[in-house]
């Protein structure tokens, strides 16, 4: 991890995302779009992150993002993704109870798109799913969660995963009629709220959450309701959490107490993990995934699922070079990550794994 | 009370009358309200039309200004950097370190006062760009002012290195003259002069330089005796520049921008070897000289006259004043104190200056509606009453979103702060039962162990089951955990939902003995018991026997409880009615009851009954 380049832009920023680059091209990221909050009026801007052509004197790049341009929004931006669209959807969330008789509205918190379909949840509980195409909702689930959602992942089309205030994860399916979720994940213990989710990108039962207290669990929604492993990780709320969209063996999770980190569970041999395991679940689960698909590979198996999340086999690096306030978004495309934080900075780092 | 340093200001506020009508304020934290009342200010009443407005009044709008939040920011990581390696601040590298911290603010400074010059360039109506060239000088100013206190107060420069440390100062803030004067001493004794002052390090001691320059000193004075120079008017009035004569000096007014570059300039060629204690005559000296007597020294001038005299509180004082924004002297005094420079100088309130400036720029910061994050840190370094002004501070921000409820309350507990969390909680816990999230309620008093909060969901959950026949948000009721044991009413709340589980699941005996448990410890609320024992009628009714007779019996001395227990009440019709029903439902219960029992004595006292 070499270089990682800080610029102060005099807002809070509460959520990054790269541009998506065309599956398949060699370019590398270019463009990140980010989002204020907890200003009286707040952006979503997109940047550009430094001149590929310019080398400046010790042979780096010119590491500066500039701003490309800026778009008002109206209260705090909770969550982005990149999509194509040309509608505006106001009042997909809000509150109605006995107190507030006309329709209040509520805080979207969390937003996931697959072209062309988007999913909103938010604090009122509800998930709504919308088409880039339609003025109104295509499917409204009216109180689903008693709690508030926190954030949502697409699971496999069509369905979608969730996490709530009350610790638990919640699988729908939108081709089900009813409001009723198609499973129900929880924690053990303590029903510790949780903040992020995101999926494997090549493993679509392997889920990783981040919560409150700051622990990163991991999942495998095919069996049981419990989480496969609990890996103690930052002192205050982990914000995202994110595998590597190319190389799903790292994870990166950044967090209140202002610090990010990268876990890395590649493992060289998959002999190696037979080496460090002491109970049979290991090699239990191997033959249980291996009778399921005939032609799997040892590679396949995720690192992430097996047992004892032993110190000696994830590498746990943090990035940011001093403690700063809270980190509350990153992103990950190829070599690239960018994170913002409350301290009104943005930091990117174009060598991930050097 | 203190006699005032200046006059105070006038702000006129448009619209309000002051002439006519009287005006009534309030202060806030930062701010003051301001409004026109309905008195009027002399004794005949005129029916003026008044003003509708409230207004607000900001003394400091530096916080709102995109550019200078960067310098917050950024100084804010510097301070709460300083702040923790102080304790690994030890001998010898202690100085560097503050040294290395200064320059680190610096920096900061320069880099805002280069945007800020971007902006005003860039600026498209004259008025703003006017306002950014402004804002370029005070920046400017301020880091003048902060290079001199580095170089008296921190670096402590002796004499020797202290001349060449000024020199630097002067270069950084001057340059463009500086470039002028290179030039004209350029053309004569270039070598002789730049390869003298060009010392690498301090590998000289006082008494050798001062020889040095003594030698080089009388070498001048010879060649102007001599009349060495006479043929070139020019040459002679550089040579009388070079020994140092004053009138020479003043000569070249217009090259020299300012006093303290005329100081620095004498300094070089009279006293080289200047000592720090004695700078302040050459200082007062100059500034007389230089102003002449035409203009009175400015705000600036004072400020660094007093840098010049060592006196650090009237640098700090005269900066308070002259500044519209506490950073400035918080960050700097802060600094000064670290270097063990400030005497503890009680105020009026008792805690020392730092800790005055401190909580006077944090409390500016949690004025403004984003910066208020960047207040916390400071608060936390102020030992006296850094505590109780976070308290008051943290509870009056509005909780827009989750989210940033969720960041307020994590600062609170990770500095103890309980009766703020349990506040904030509550409140939070309120508007999301107005909203009717019952899950979110819980999961806030759940947070902030507030028993008391739970027993208020759960009572409402349960109104909601009588009202409805059925439970809403099964996905929480059947998830407690071990929240479960935080109120009574939420663990009857879990349990009964687990009775109904039960008997779904057609586990009557364990459904038996939980509903009995349920009654028999207390937990269940009083008006709730009716119920409980309603749900007991489909047990006793099975065709098996389910209820022991020892069961039985507790039942039945909780339906007598129940029965003696309400009170005989007045008459009118609904409430008949409703007594009628209770009656009956009561004579039910009491059939029902007598019929199992007969039922388990008989069962329990036959040979295959165990």
């Amino acid at each position: 991890m070499e270089e990682i380049y800080a610029k102060f832009v005099s807002q809070k920023i509460s959520k990054t995302r790269w541009r998506p680059v065309p599956p398949g091209s060699l370019q590398t990221a270019e463009t990140f779009a980010t989002g204020s909050w907890d200003n009286e009026e707040n952006y979503v801007s997109l940047w550009s992150i430094g001149d590929f052509g310019n080398v400046d004197s010790d042979g780096g790049f010119e590491g500066e993002h500039q701003l490309l341009c800026d778009i008002k929004h109206h209260g705090d931006v909770m969550d982005l993704q990149t999509l194509s669209v040309s509608q505006q959807w106001t009042t997909a969330h809000y509150h109605t109870g006995p107190g507030s008789p006309s329709r209040s509205s509520a805080p979207c918190t969390g937003v996931v798109c697959d072209n062309p379909e988007i999913v909103t949840v938010g604090e009122d509980g509800r998930i709504n799913l919308f088409r880039a195409d339609h003025k109104e909702a295509v499917r409204t689930i009216d109180n689903a969660d008693s709690s508030t959602l926190h954030a949502v992942t697409f699971l496999r089309t069509p369905e979608i995963l969730t996490v709530n205030s009350i610790g638990q994860l919640k699988i729908w399916d939108f081709r089900k009629q009813g409001n009723e979720p198609s499973q129900i994940l929880s924690l053990t213990g303590d029903r510790v709220p949780l903040h992020c989710v995101d999926r494997h990108p090549n493993q679509q039962h392997v889920v990783a959450t981040g919560g409150q207290d700051g622990m990163l669990s991991i999942w495998d929604v095919r069996q049981g309701t419990m989480p496969v492993s609990l890996l103690k990780a930052h002192e205050a709320e982990m914000w995202e959490v994110h595998f590597h969209p190319s190389n799903p063996d790292h994870l990166f999770t950044c967090s209140e107490d202002g610090s990010l980190w990268h876990w890395d569970a590649s493992t060289d041999a998959p002999e190696k993990s037979s080496l460090f395991n002491q109970g049979g679940r290991s090699s239990t689960f191997l033959s249980h995934s291996i009778s399921n698909q005939a032609n799997v590979h040892q590679s396949l198996i995720s690192s992430w699922l097996s047992t004892d999340p032993a110190k000696d086999r994830i590498e746990i690096t943090s990035l940011l070079p001093s403690r700063t306030l809270s980190v509350n978004s990153l992103d990950v495309l190829g070599p690239c990550l960018v994170c913002g934080t409350d301290a009104e900075a943005i930091y990117v780092t174009r060598q991930l794994f050097s | 009370m203190e006699e005032l340093d200046g006059e105070p200001t006038v702000t006129l506020i448009p619209g309000v009358n002051s002439k006519k009508k009287q005006m009534c304020f309030d202060w806030g934290p930062g701010e003051m309200l301001v409004c026109e009342t309905s008195f009027n200010k002399k004794e005949k009443s005129e029916t003026v039309p008044g003003c509708p407005f409230i207004y607000i009044i900001r003394k400091d709008i530096d916080v709102y200004s995109q550019i200078l939040r960067k310098l917050f920011n950024e100084s804010h990581g510097i301070f709460v950097g300083l702040q923790r390696i102080e304790e690994e601040l030890t001998g010898k590298s202690r100085k560097a370190q503050l040294v290395r911290v200064s320059k680190n603010y610096r920096s900061v400074i320069r880099a805002c006062m280069e945007e800020m010059h971007q902006a005003a360039i860039a600026a498209k109506d004259p008025a703003s760009g006017r306002q950014f060239s402004s804002q370029v000088s005070i920046l400017s100013a301020m880091e003048l002012i902060w290079n001199l206190c580095e170089i008296l107060f921190i670096e402590v420069a002796p004499a020797g290195p202290l001349l060449l440390h000024l020199l630097d100062w002067v270069r950084l803030h001057v340059c463009e003259v500086d470039s002028l004067l290179a030039d004209v001493l350029g053309s004569e004794n270039p070598s002789k002069h730049e390869s003298f002052w060009n010392l690498p390090g301090n590998t000289q001691t006082l008494t050798e330089l001062e020889l040095k320059w003594q030698h080089w000193h009388e070498e001048c004075e010879r060649h102007l005796q001599d009349g060495t120079f006479a043929s070139s008017p020019r040459l002679e009035s550089l040579c009388k520049i070079m020994l140092g004569d004053e009138a020479a000096l003043l000569e070249q007014k217009e090259l020299l921008n300012n006093w303290y570059h005329f100081l620095v300039t004498r300094l070089l060629y009279s006293h080289p070897t200047v000592k720090p204690i004695d700078l302040h005559f050459y200082a007062q000296s100059s500034l007389d000289l230089f102003l002449g007597g035409e203009s009175s020294p400015e705000p600036l001038d004072n400020i660094l006259m007093a840098a010049f005299e060592f006196d650090i509180h009237q640098v700090i004082k005269e900066c308070s004043i002259a500044l519209s924004n506490w950073w400035f002297v918080a960050h700097l005094t802060d600094l000064l104190d670290h270097c063990k420079l400030l005497q503890s100088h009680n105020l009026y309130f008792g805690s020392n200056m730092r800790e005055f400036l401190l909580l006077e720029y944090a409390s500016g910061l949690f004025a403004h509606h984003s910066l208020w994050q960047l207040g916390v840190d400071y608060f936390d370094y102020c030992p006296e009453l850094g505590r109780v002004s976070l308290e008051l501070h943290i509870e009056r921000i509005p909780l827009s979103t989750e989210q940033k409820a969720l960041k307020v309350l994590r600062i609170c507990e990770q500095r103890q702060m309980t009766e703020q969390v349990r506040s904030i909680c509550k409140i939070l816990a309120m508007k999301a039962v107005r909203n009717n999230r019952l899950g979110s309620a819980l999961s806030w008093s759940i947070r902030a162990k507030d028993a008391a909060f739970a027993t208020l969901v759960s009572d409402r959950f349960l109104r909601d089951y009588c009202e409805r026949g059925c439970f809403s948000d099964l996905d929480l009721i059947d998830n407690l955990g071990p929240a479960m044991m935080l109120s009574d009413r939420l663990t009857f709340l879990g349990k009964y939902r687990e009775f109904h589980r039960f008997y779904g699941e057609k586990r009557f005996f364990d459904a038996a003995s939980l509903l009995l448990s349920l009654m028999t410890s207390q937990i269940a609320p009083r008006c709730f018991w009716v119920t409980l024992l309603t749900d007991a009628l489909p047990l006793l009714e099975q065709k098996q026997v389910i209820f022991t007779t020892e069961q039985t019996y507790e039942l039945m001395r909780c339906l007598e409880d129940l029965a003696s227990g309400r009170p005989v009440r007045g008459e009118p019709g609904a409430q008949r009615l409703q007594e009628d029903i209770e009656n009956t439902k009561l004579e039910m219960l009491r059939l029902a009851l007598a019929r199992n029992l007969a039922r388990a004595i008989i069962k329990e006292g036959s040979l295959e009954g165990s």
